[in-house]
């Protein structure tokens, strides 16, 4: 059941004298089991992609389906499609609205129909899942709680209902690293256990490194690269700083070894994997 | 869906309306509003229509743009013609059962719909031409002389250029959060009228909250810089007059003697 992206073209403003093409002719198709990095740099179009996804936006040419239905239909079937895809935008915690924190999870659910005690069980297993514990915290007020408590929170609230896809913009931004250890190994949990397909927007390489299994760099609206990570910063380093993207730091002192002479390993993702592989060069 | 909304949208350009001084394009609207209640024959309101015409060609601005300055109004401008049509008494042009145009209210109609249209162009020439920093200046400046009066003419100036330089952030941040609601399956567009305002409650609270907390990182930016409001304060951009404006000003006094001597004698 994949997401297939043909030829989709999105144009914000069209019309008015501030028209903007963000996205131009992408062709894509996401499968399932698969955790997709999206990188490039800031206004090369990645929010406007990844709200194609699950129709908050619909391509001015072309079209997405998810499981082959058109996303821009408006049947029952393709709100339904829409749902399968969960969405974390930038600062998820902004969204948060309710009195408590079990009932802002519960909003999703409660929508998608469930019934009670379906709902109150996803929300256990929901605020378990992101480590907030059910009872000291489900009936408490969400604006009392800390920056990254509130984005766990609001994670929650989108994987509470349970999609088969999960779309992250940025999540980790304005964290600091101990929060986005604690996010980011959330995340990899929830596709390693459940099987959810990520979709993980970041711009910072080495997250996505340590994660992606397929890396998607755009650049100016289009696909620039799309691959396994290792082997785009392996080969293509140049067109990467080209668009405005850094290697990570780990993949930028293997080929520096590599070109003093050391020849490390340049698969290397950690900085374990090159001490691992600097042994090996020893003990040889 | 929001971004469409171009009430009051500053377009960018370098025609001679665009180069005036806010204050002289201020006075000037206000003066030719007025004057245009006063214009009544059919003369007067080719005049009238020739140089609104002739000042929209001058601002370089793109037709399509003052069109949309007048789309959302069209609900008022189409009643104002319906009232004047169907309402007034006169010779009977044409009639079926009780209702009937008549030749007086077919005129006043038109007219009266032209006034309006006017005022709105007029106004929305002067949004379109001046960045709104420059238009909360040119304002302030034009209350000083009130200030001795106990107007804030400072603090009233500030609150604008806020809340504009605000307008358009806000309506981003809707956007934002209304689509991360319909991600968690929201529905802000179906059902009954008391569903659909029940439906507002998870935007509204977090557009609240985001509005609060920007408006305190705001204090805070400003306070930090040292704003004690307008006491003392030195512009980077000083506005001046220059010839454009004396032309510019004395071409519309001109123009609205001439609305007046066309009125008097009854042209
Ligand atoms: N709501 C909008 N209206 C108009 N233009 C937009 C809007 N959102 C984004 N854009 C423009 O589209 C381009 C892509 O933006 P975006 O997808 O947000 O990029 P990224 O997420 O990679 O930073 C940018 O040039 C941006 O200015
Ligand atoms: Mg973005």
């Amino acid at each position: 059941m994949p997401i297939v992206l043909d030829s989709v073209t999105y144009t914000y403003g069209q019309g008015t004298p501030f028209e903007k093409q963000a996205l131009t002719g992408i062709s894509l198709t996401i499968n399932e089991g698969e955790f997709i990095g999206i990188i490039g740099h800031t206004g090369s179009g990645k929010s406007t992609l990844v709200q194609h996804l699950n129709g908050l936006l619909h391509p001015t040419e072309g079209q997405v389906t998810v499981n082959g239905i058109n996303l821009a239909d408006k049947t029952e079937e393709a709100k339904q499609s829409r749902h399968m895809v969960g969405m974390v935008f930038q600062y998820p915690e902004h969204q948060l609205f309710e009195e408590t924190i079990a009932k802002d999870i519960a909003f999703g659910p409660t929508n998608l129909g469930l019934t009670q005690e379906e709902i109150e069980q996803r929300v256990k297993d929901a605020m378990d899942f992101v480590g907030l514990d059910y009872k000291t915290y489900a009936d408490r007020s969400p604006f009392h709680l800390s920056g990254g408590q509130m984005r766990r929170v609001a994670i929650a609230g989108v994987v509470a209902m349970k999609p088969k896809y999960l779309v992250l913009d940025e999540p980790s931004a304005g964290l600091d690293p101990a929060g986005r250890e604690e996010i980011f190994a959330e995340i990899m949990r929830l596709h390693k256990e459940q099987g959810v397909t990520v979709i993980l927007v970041s711009h910072n390489m080495e997250d996505i490194s340590k994660m992606a299994t397929r890396l998607l760099v755009i650049d100016d609206g289009k696909v620039l690269l799309d691959g396994k990570p290792i082997d785009i910063f392996m080969k293509y380093r140049e067109t990467l700083q080209k668009a405005g993207v850094d290697v990570p730091p780990v993949s930028q002192l293997t080929a520096y070894l590599n070109q003093r002479g050391l020849p490390v390993s340049e698969e290397a993702i950690t900085v374990d994997d090159v001490v691992a592989s600097i042994e090996s060069l020893k003990k040889r | 869906m929001l971004g469409n909304i171009t009430i009051g949208q500053y377009f960018p350009g370098d025609s001679l309306l665009h180069r005036m001084d806010p204050r002289t394009k201020i006075l000037a609207t206000l003066i030719y509003i007025v004057a245009i209640f006063f214009a009544q024959t059919v003369v007067s309101y080719l005049f009238v229509t020739a140089f609104t015409v002739w000042v929209i060609w001058m601002s370089k601005l793109p037709v399509r743009l003052l069109w949309n300055a007048l789309k959302p109004l069209w609900i008022i401008i189409v009643f104002t013609l319906a009232i004047h049509v169907f309402t007034s008494t006169g010779t009977v042009l044409w009639q079926w059962s009780f209702i009937h145009i008549t030749k007086e209210g077919l005129q006043m109609g038109v007219l009266m719909t032209a006034r309006l249209v006017y005022l709105i162009l007029f106004s929305s020439l002067l949004t379109y031409t001046t960045s709104p920093i420059r238009l909360t200046d040119g304002i302030e400046r034009l209350l000083r002389p009130f200030q001795r009066l106990g107007v804030p003419s400072h603090e009233l100036a500030m609150m604008m250029t806020i809340a504009l330089r605000f307008i358009p952030t806000l309506l981003e941040e809707t956007d934002r959060i209304m689509k991360a609601q319909e991600s968690r399956g929201a529905d802000f567009t179906t059902g009954s009228l008391v569903k659909r305002a029940k439906s507002m409650v998870p935007l509204l609270v977090p557009l609240f909250i985001s509005a609060f907390r920007r408006a305190d990182d705001l204090a805070v930016a400003m306070e930090a810089r040292c704003y004690r409001g307008g006491e003392g304060r030195t512009r980077m951009k000083e506005l001046c007059y220059t010839r454009l404006d004396t032309v510019s000003m004395s071409i519309l006094i001109l123009v609205v003697l001439i609305i007046l001597v066309m009125r008097f004698y009854a042209v």
